[in-house]
């Protein structure tokens, strides 16, 4: 069932990426793109794997576009944030790495959680052990882990929790 | 007005590449310049291509497609850049308060060597 799963968002993110580079559309184009993806989704191997652990129920749906405007919000917040840190005469900064605690068990989930702290300005993943994430912040406002992941992780965890458990 | 509206979308692009450079000027040492650097290739590259997207309306599959390849790929490089400079912070003269990180790695060693 995962792997049927898998194969299916493959086949779809492959489809979705040539109908894409086509625009505008004509239906020959989109046939051929679509057999082309179906065979190299049908390969045996498993490139896509990570991808199975993406929950596709209504809720998990409505979750992923929520989320997707969760991290835009904090992208532009952040953005504004480190620029005026960046223009501010005293360069107001206090840069550490602190480390914060994930509930999330799926490789994708981790994957997701690490790659949206790092895409926010003023966080970088530095490094993942276990279930502890080590993130360098660029004004550490709470060096305990469980405040820092009230800060930097709890915004975007439960939704993860939802889309990919 | 598509071409102003996109127009004005990637002068805001631009912007942020340009606070980037003022960023990664003043930032004192490597990890904090890559913090004023991620800015550049979140918003900066994803308002400007967006911009050309809606100048071009034909073009916004392809400029979608680098978008999404651009937000896959930078977290990847920016980690990497990240875990070979707090492997040289000594080196590089990094100022981190609190470093939970080397913090653990201590307690690793002190464990082992104990």
């Amino acid at each position: 069932m995962r792997t049927v799963k898998q194969r299916i968002l493959s086949f779809l993110g492959l489809w979705g990426v040539w109908l894409l580079l086509t625009a505008p559309w004509n239906s020959e184009e989109a046939a051929a793109g679509a057999v082309v993806a179906l065979l190299v989704a049908a390969l045996p191997f498993s490139a896509a794997s990570p991808l199975g652990d993406l929950r596709l129920g209504p809720r998990a749906l409505a979750t992923l576009v929520a989320y997707f405007f969760v991290f835009a919000k904090a992208l532009v917040l952040s953005n504004l944030d480190v620029a005026f840190r960046v223009l501010h005469p005293r360069l107001p900064i206090a840069p550490g790495i602190v480390k914060v605690k994930t509930r999330l068990k799926t490789p994708l989930g981790r994957l997701l959680l690490a790659n949206s702290i790092t895409l926010t300005p003023g966080t970088i993943t530095v490094e993942m052990r276990g279930e502890d994430i080590y993130v360098h912040w660029i004004k550490v406002a709470d060096s305990d882990p469980e405040g820092a992941t009230a800060a930097i992780v709890g915004g975007f965890e439960k939704y993860l929790e939802v889309i990919c458990g | 007005m598509n071409e102003t509206i996109g127009a004005f979308v990637s002068l805001a692009g631009s912007l942020f590449f340009l606070l980037s450079a003022i960023g990664l000027l003043r930032m004192p040492d490597a990890f904090n310049r890559m913090q004023a650097g991620t800015k550049a290739t979140t918003l900066g590259s994803i308002l400007f291509l967006l911009g050309v997207g809606i100048m071009k309306p034909d073009w916004l599959g392809r400029m979608i497609i680098l978008i999404v390849f651009i937000v896959l790929t930078n977290p990847v490089s920016s980690n990497a850049l990240a875990r070979a400079a707090h492997a040289h912070r000594k080196r590089i003269g990094a100022r981190l308060e609190p470093d939970a990180l080397a913090a653990a790695d201590e307690g690793k060693e002190a464990g082992h060597a104990g």
